[in-house]
């Protein structure tokens, strides 16, 4: 294949990845889409290994077929209250290969360079196709690669270990509460400066080795800052950290001078950089604050809450259930932790059956990853169009019967809009508490992640139905009529 | 220990203390149930009933007196019935302490623990046991009913084939908990219902209930309602007047008038003169909540039903809830319930009477041989003061628009700004990088720019597989390694092998896993 042709093929693959993540605009064009993105990694992969200056092709195809059957197997056996884990995990491996490519792009250059040093000429030297285009460079040319090689390391390094941190934290390997060295950001400042010298050694010709000791340092700011957020920051941290996975893989494809991987970088680091848009915004808070750790400083005291948790049994809430005509279940993180979703749609199938209006109202940081609840509910087969989004549901709430809160707490917190000093205030949260009646099924009377009290357990509509999720509304399901 | 309830001695009264319902549920704090033969049959509760959940039956008050740890009842006790009792012994009933001084020293000097249902706080978490307000509500609904029993119309207007028929108008004077009651029953009748209450703050919750709040212009600062633990207090002169004239206008449209202003601690006040009742369309009717207390109304008989010369009908009774003692019985049965729950924190059979907590001190009236009312202010305020709100004014058109204009001028300011500082960094570069990398910058920016414009249109329900597929495809660095894997040096092989290898997991698995979460979504 010419050099020409896989221009063209990886045109081909830009556009056909574009389209791909522009079908996702809805249900029904995603299941297409899907396809296009497939289509479009294949001609790219296939372009590639047949292309001018690859070689090894037998090692290809046993770390691509390794690959492809490991990542079949995880595919088929993940649990979809996994994916936040597993999204985390498949994060990690996009740092780690950026950070060897870099590595290696430097190898290379030093090869070059003493071939070059050697007087070999261009046509004695075995190149790849990567080693041809170094051997082309000028001075200038190379000042910049390094820069490009520092990038793609660094920014590789940090999303490697912040991608294995959140897994942990979201496979619970690791403590979910915020953990920080002494010293905290400064400590991360230091990091940073550290790494600045290091390539600052780099671009003036230090060698390898700065590169090498950067990657780890780099690697100990990517582990310290994400274990430094707490577990319901998980949303924003893991659009962030696919955001960088992105921005790695962009800054590979200036390293490498490839086009398509430069498109397709800088596609997912928008994609990731506006999901963290959208979850910080959800949290009113800013994304420095997120990623900084902690809640923003508050005002003064909070507001005292009056009444007491009045908790309810089975029998109190199926009645409240069969008299309602209408009913908005806010589904949380607690939900997808007691895996409840099967008998959530259980009940909303026999209430559904039972002629009410049953619907879902979800806030974009439900669960640990964006999305996360739709796609738990989808996949207890709730219909998709009676799930919806927090700006849609909300004016709903005052003419609602019955609304049920599984497993939240901040999102659903009154707080947010009536205490200015409340650490949340600000923060849009779905109005559960204007439904003529709410249930709020929880574990124990203990505060949310965020420490926060929520005067909605106090309201005189509200009732506490405690257990766990799962068994909870298993308890309730026999007695719907 | 054991609780008994025996027979209402006052003449009339239907309810009871105990019921069935709430024997079995305070048998599981622990206690054994006790009843007077025959005292829940005018609550419609038989012996029998009471036999089947396991309370025992004693035949005589006395006896029962005797028998029992606490007394349950419903009025306050007569002479005899406080002679009856023992030291320790408590007594849960209606007790109005401010006015059965005389019953109160006699219970102190039999040393017996009094807690008055009456008394108990206004504070959220005593709502359970608030019986005051179970009774008002049972009285509002009641009050509509029997209104509708001495009205000779429907409440609904209909049209019918033999000509149409105007909806009653209904007036509810007093928002309290039986105001609301009443508001409640009497629109979902179907009648035109209009309220009015002194304390402003309420006309959210009488326009909730389908109600029209009664308007009064009226400039004073209407004191706060949640000073006086959210009863009403009297109001001024000129502020009575403003309304009286308001009842005055409003008396001839309206059918039915029901009220319930009490102010606590005094006589009822007169809203609803003389020459109102007069103005009156014949057939009205005028039900008078606050008959105990002297009535609302100036033509009120106590206890009676009586019709004035132009045909009003004014309703006088007093004892609204045990005309429903079925219901009123087992909603005071399950408050003294709940202050048994609260008196037995172990749930163990045992009564603890602990003068510490809120609710507890402020219901006991004699307590150990000592008079303990009044009770000191409870340490929690009963509602929460309403926040001052400030409605800011509503923007007249040029400061809207001047407004809007600010906001453009400064979007487009910032947008302005961006485009400049972007331009001239890429100018920079521009001036110093070689055009190789340029070609690249241009792809790369395009392509954000790309990213931005399509993102935005994700559905937020698919955000979970965006973020599997866009980590299938940032996959793509494999093409990275694929073109170093060719290299001489083994350290570059190996690097890049690995590298080929875990990217091919992150395509497969991506693409796989983003495949099974798209088809999971099914529409209904």
């Amino acid at each position: 294949m010419s050099a020409g042709f896989v221009s063209a093929v990886y045109i081909a693959a830009s556009i056909l990845f574009i389209l791909a993540l522009g079908g996702l605009r809805n249900q029904e064009s995603a299941k297409r889409a899907i396809w296009y993105g497939i289509a479009g990694m294949f001609l790219a992969m296939i372009a590639t290994i047949f292309g001018p200056g690859v070689s090894n092709l037998f090692l290809i195809l046993v770390a691509v077929g390794a690959g492809a059957v490991a990542g079949t197997i995880v595919a088929g056996r993940v649990q979809m209250t996994e994916m936040p884990q597993l999204v985390a995990a498949l994060h990690s491996f996009v740092g780690l290969a950026a950070v060897f490519i870099g590595l290696n792009a430097d190898v290379m250059l030093n090869a070059v360079n003493e071939l070059k040093a050697a007087g070999t000429a261009i046509g004695d030297a075995e190149l790849t196709g990567f080693g041809e285009r170094l051997w082309k460079k000028d001075v200038t040319e190379i000042a910049i690669l390094k820069v490009e090689v520092f990038l793609g390391i660094f920014i590789g390094a940090i999303t490697f270990t912040g991608s294995v941190v959140a897994f942990g934290k979201l496979a619970g390997k690791i403590t979910s509460k915020p953990e920080k060295l002494p010293g905290g950001h400064m400590l991360n400042l230091a990091a940073v400066l550290a790494c600045l010298v290091l390539g600052v050694l780099y671009w003036g010709g230090a060698g390898a080795w700065t590169m090498v000791l950067m990657a780890v340092i780099a690697g100990f700011i990517g582990w310290h800052l994400i274990m430094g957020i707490g577990g319901a920051d998980m949303p924003v941290v893991v659009s962030m950290l696919n955001s960088y996975s992105g921005w790695a893989a962009a800054a590979i494809g200036f390293t490498l001078g490839n086009d398509l991987l430069i498109v397709t970088g800088a596609l997912v680091g928008s994609s990731g950089a506006i999901l963290s848009y959208i979850m910080c915004r959800a949290m009113n808070r800013h994304f420095v604050s997120v990623i900084l750790g902690g809640f923003g400083g508050t005002a003064g005291p909070a507001q005292e809450i009056e009444g007491e948790m009045v908790s309810i049994d089975a029998d109190g809430v199926a009645n409240a259930l069969n008299d309602a005509d209408s009913v908005i279940i806010v589904p949380g993180y607690g939900m997808a932790v007691a895996q409840a979703q099967n008998s959530v749609s259980e009940l909303v199938r026999k209430l559904r059956g039972a002629g009410k209006e049953v619907r879902f109202g979800i806030h974009p940081v439900a669960g640990r990853l964006p999305g996360h609840m739709n796609v738990l509910l989808a996949e207890a087969k709730v219909p998709y169009d009676i799930v919806l989004e927090m700006e849609e549901i909300n004016d709903d709430f005052p003419d609602t019967d019955v609304s049920i809160v599984i497993g939240s707490n901040d999102i659903v917190n009154p707080a947010a809009q009536e205490d200015p000093n409340s650490p949340i205030a600000g923060m849009p949260v779905l109005e559960v508490w204007k439904a003529k009646q709410c249930f709020v099924l929880k574990r124990g009377q203990g505060t949310g992640y965020s420490g926060i009290e929520n005067p909605l357990f106090f309201r005189d509509n509200t009732r506490m139905y405690y257990g766990d999720a799962k068994a909870s509304i298993d308890a309730l399901l026999p007695k719907i009529d | 220990m054991k609780i008994g309830t025996p027979k209402e001695v006052f003449e009339g009264e239907a309810r009871v203390a105990m019921t069935p319902d709430s024997a079995q549920q305070l048998q599981k704090l622990g206690y054994d149930c006790a009843i007077e033969t025959g005292a829940g049959l005018r609550a419609g509760f038989t012996d029998a009933a009471y036999r089947e959940a396991g309370v025992e039956i004693i035949n005589t008050a006395a006896g029962l007196w005797k028998a029992v740890d606490i007394v349950a009842k419903v009025r306050p006790p007569s002479e005899t019935e406080v002679k009856r009792l023992k030291k320790g012994q408590t007594l849960i009933s209606f007790f109005y302490p401010g006015s059965n001084e005389a019953l109160m020293e006699l219970a102190k000097s039999k040393s017996a623990n009094v807690i008055a249902m009456d008394m108990v706080p206004r504070i959220s978490r005593a709502q359970k046991m608030d019986a005051l307000s179970s009774m008002a509500n049972i009285a509002g609904y009641r009050a509509v009913i029997e209104a509708g029993n001495h009205f000779g119309r429907f409440f609904t207007g209909q049209v019918t084939a033999a000509g149409k028929v105007p909806p009653a108008k209904v007036l509810v004077v007093g928002a309290g908990v039986a105001g609301l009651a009443a508001i409640g029953t009497a629109t979902s009748l179907g009648a035109m219902t209009f309220a009015f209450d002194v304390r402003p703050e309420v006309s959210e919750q009488i326009e909730s209930m389908g109600a029209e709040f009664v308007f009064l212009e009226f400039d004073e600062s209407s004191q706060d309602s949640s000073s006086t633990g959210g009863y009403a207090a009297p109001s001024s002169p000129e502020f009575q007047e403003k309304q009286l004239e308001k009842f005055r206008e409003l008396a001839p449209e309206m059918d039915i008038v029901i009220t319930t202003a009490l102010i606590p601690n005094r006589d009822a006040p007169v809203l609803w003169t003389k020459d109102m009742v007069e103005a009156m369309k014949p057939g009205s009717v005028i039900v008078d909540l606050a008959a105990e207390r002297g009535g609302n109304c100036e033509l009120t008989v106590k206890d009676d039903k009586i019709v004035t010369d132009n045909g009003v009908t004014i309703v006088g009774y007093t004892d609204f809830p045990s005309r429903m003692a079925t219901q009123s019985s087992s909603l005071y049965a399950s408050n003294v319930r709940h202050m048994m729950t609260d008196l037995t924190p172990e749930k163990d059979g045992q009564v603890v009477h602990d003068m510490e907590d809120d609710v507890i001190r402020g219901a006991t009236v004699t307590y150990a041989g000592e008079i303990t009312f009044p009770p000191p202010p409870p340490k929690v305020a009963a509602i929460a003061a309403a926040p001052k709100r400030e409605t800011p004014k509503p923007p007249t058109p040029e400061e809207k628009r001047a407004a809007e204009l600010a906001a453009f001028k400064a979007e487009t300011k910032s947008q302005i700004t961006y485009l400049g500082v972007g331009t001239l960094v890429l100018l920079l570069i521009g001036a110093f990088a070689p055009a190789s990398l340029m070609a690249h910058l241009i792809v790369f920016a395009l392509a954000c720019f790309v990213g931005f414009q399509v993102i935005w249109n994700v559905n937020h329900a698919l955000h979970t597989p965006l973020m599997a597929i866009t980590n299938a495809i940032s996959g793509i660095i494999v093409v990275g390694a694929l073109l170093q894997i060719g290299s001489v040096s083994w350290l570059v092989v190996l690097l890049s092998f690995i590298s080929v290898l875990i990217a091919s997991i992150n395509i497969v698995g991506g693409f796989l896993v983003t495949r099974r979460m798209l088809a999971m979504f099914q529409k209904s």
